[in-house]
């Protein structure tokens, strides 16, 4: 996983709220059982009309937005069905970070788990940052968000930021506690009322 | 210390806790085609194995084709995630309900159905649907496809701990027959949101929940991830326990479990929830969706809401309603029951049990459906199918013009080829009515299996209430 440091863009403004996996990406595009390629799917029925064509009122679409690192959305964004083809679209298209309210709880998960950062903020600054065209940078270090005119910190859970900071694979962390681990399965084998 | 059900069963699956987060033992490890392809690629680029294959169980169900099993598969897309999953179970030892096995079904109705769902247990799937085993007092939810890998190289999971969200249902339904499970969810969702369970574990409590059958509190539990939590839980009670008993999987302990069960898997009485939400049963009307997501929901008696009456106020919330409206192509003040439909879907891990099918025949024996539509039974497994052929529901249900089919997922996401067409309105007992979620440009409209089925032969929604359904 790349690690996550420092990344400055402009940030593509999503205007929506609750939107679920299922727009993120759709069903036939889940059949493919790599993690690479989904990035040209993302969004796929908002962004392209039925016969293929760009649609060009979509946000994503604005060619001021191609290089862009960072989404900003409204309240509740990856809701509904556990598809991690979510997480790995938006990473494919370019995003690093995704700024909202809220985000749905296995979405938030994915995220992490892909070298995403998804960060909550107020929704005084979420409309500060919809309203503003400047650049955003994001110090996951320093745990800072700072635009042409505000600088805000934000929360992230100690560990989401050391996975993300140096890159690590969770599996290999996880690993490290196999001796306890084993003896929950030991407790386990050995008693009455076993399950496992 | 006085604790919830959820907390106790959290607490005993502790292995060990640091950094805000706790790793959890998992108990049982479900996988199916489409979340599971590139956790095991990843094992095997890691030269990892599985570390409990006899806690893990597979089976197909997402892709799976409902027609005739003893065809080819057209699609080769879905045929090479099918011959994935077999590839990698056998290469890892994972026990697997392929396509013509008799116990493939939906991941969530097997489950149960096998006894492969416990009270007390730790269950995890790469579905969101997993909620659905809460209703056995299990903690099940769903994981993203790295998770997937986690758990299968690990057997455990991290988790930063849920808060708790005690859902009360008072009272009686006024009409069991007319105003099910599905309607008490639904209103449920409806009030409290998509978003009214983030971060938190449901547990369903009162009188109108412990009176349902386990399958309906399965479709209660199904859909807490509709209302934004992960999981959903109901107390262990004797329903349970006869439910699971003399089940294929049920570990041999079985009884000395149950005693254990009976005393323990339950909140105790001072035990205190971070959140609660009540609702009264005998105000609960046939529910009908009208929008884009579950919460979007009224009465079967009412209309299609204007907008701002949706959003009270809420300027995001009245401009998404404002675009649900324009998807469905329906407008504000139109009556649900004039609401007309092309298609029936009955099926789905949240209405595709016996008691669904039973309880849909009932309605449509002896009449035949509307000939503007299309209707389609779908049941959740190969022992559901063969159950309710043995009690002849097959017969009713063609006899009145519905197609009868083989178990799977089909039409309530549509990675087969049951798929609504553009401009296509469907009566579903699933899950999600998002946009294009039954197919690019259908619009769904979620409901129980006797309001699909009431509609089916009138071809417009109808207030159940009205049917002699005795």
């Amino acid at each position: 996983m790349e690690p996550f440091i420092k990344i400055k863009s402009i940030a593509i403004p999503l205007d929506k709220v609750n939107v679920d996996t299922d727009q993120i990406i759709p069903k036939q595009f889940l059949k493919l059982v790599q993690k690479t390629g989904f990035g040209q799917y993302l969004f796929y029925d908002w962004r392209y009309e039925k016969d293929g064509t760009v649609k060009k009122d979509f946000v994503l679409n604005e060619p001021r937005y191609q290089d862009s690192k960072i989404l900003l959305t409204r309240n509740n964004f990856g809701c509904g069905s556990s598809r991690e083809h979510a997480a790995w679209a938006l990473l494919d298209f370019g995003f690093r970070a995704i700024l909202s309210t809220s985000f749905a709880d296995i979405f938030y998960n994915n995220c992490f788990k892909n070298g995403i950062l998804p960060i909550k903020v107020s929704e005084q600054v979420l409309q500060k940052l919809f309203e503003s065209r400047s650049e955003i940078e994001i110090d996951l270090e320093k745990q800072t968000i700072t635009n042409d005119d505000i600088t805000i910190s934000f929360d992230i859970e100690p560990h989401w930021k050391k996975i993300l900071l140096e890159g690590l694979d969770d599996i290999a962390v996880t690993l490290r506690h196999n001796n306890e681990i084993s003896k929950y399965e030991n407790a386990q084998r050995n008693s009455s009322l076993r399950v496992s | 210390m006085a604790k919830t059900l959820f907390e106790k069963i959290w607490d005993s699956h502790v292995v060990e806790e640091g950094n805000g987060r706790s790793l959890l033992y998992v108990d049982r490890h479900l996988v199916h085609e489409v979340t599971s392809p590139q956790a095991f690629d990843g094992l095997r680029m890691n030269k990892r194995n599985v570390r409990r294959t006899d806690l893990t169980f597979a089976t197909m169900d997402h892709n799976v084709p409902t027609s005739n099993r003893s065809l080819p598969i057209l699609d080769q897309t879905s045929a090479m995630q099918m011959k994935t999953l077999e590839r990698n179970c056998k290469e890892f030892g994972i026990e697997l309900f392929d396509i013509n096995s008799p116990n493939q079904g939906i991941v969530h109705v097997i489950g149960p159905e096998l006894g492969i769902t416990l009270p007390g247990t730790t269950i995890v799937c790469g579905d969101s649907h997993t909620s659905t085993h809460g209703a056995f007092g299990a903690l099940a939810f769903g994981i993203g496809t790295s998770d997937v890998e986690h758990v299968l190289a690990t057997q455990c999971i991290w988790m930063e701990k849920p808060k708790t969200f005690e859902i009360r249902v008072e009272g009686k339904r006024k009409n069991p027959c007319a105003i099910t499970a599905k309607d008490i969810i639904l209103s449920i969702i409806r009030q409290i949101g998509t978003a009214g369970g983030t971060g938190t574990i449901f547990e369903y409590r009162g009188e109108a929940i412990s009176e349902l059958s386990m399958e309906q509190r399965m479709t209660i539990c199904n859909m807490s991830i509709e209302g934004g939590a992960r999981a959903g839980l109901v107390a262990p009670d004797e329903k349970t326990f006869n439910y699971l008993k003399g089940r294929r999987y049920i570990p041999k302990n079985y009884d000395k479990l149950v005693e254990y069960w009976r005393e323990n898997l339950k909140t105790d009485s001072n035990a205190r929830f971070d959140k609660s939400f009540t609702l009264h049963a005998d105000t609960i009307a046939p529910q009908v969706s009208w929008g884009t997501n579950p919460a979007m929901t009224v009465d079967v008696t009412g209309t299609v809401p204007f907008p701002e009456e949706y959003a009270k106020g809420n300027p995001e919330e009245e401009k998404a309603a404002t675009k649900a409206l324009q998807y469905m192509g329906l407008k504000p003040g139109t009556l649900i029951t004039d609401i007309e439909l092309d298609r029936v879907f009955i099926g789905s891990c949240t209405n595709s049990r016996l008691e669904d099918l039973i309880e849909a025949a009932k309605i449509v024996k002896g009449n035949k459906i509307s000939p503007k539509v299309r209707a389609m039974i779908v049941p959740g497994s190969q022992h559901v199918k063969k159950q309710a052929e043995e009690l002849g529901l097959d017969r009713i249900f063609k006899d009145a013009g519905y197609e009868w089919r083989e178990s799977g997922c089909s039409m309530c996401l549509g990675m087969n080829p049951d798929i609504l067409s553009a401009g296509e309105r469907c009566a579903s007992t699933s899950n999600r009515n998002f946009e294009g979620r039954q197919g690019s440009g259908g619009m769904t409209h979620l409901v129980s299996p006797v309001m699909a089925a009431a509609a089916s032969i009138q071809g417009h929604f109808v207030d159940v209430r009205e049917l002699d359904l005795n």
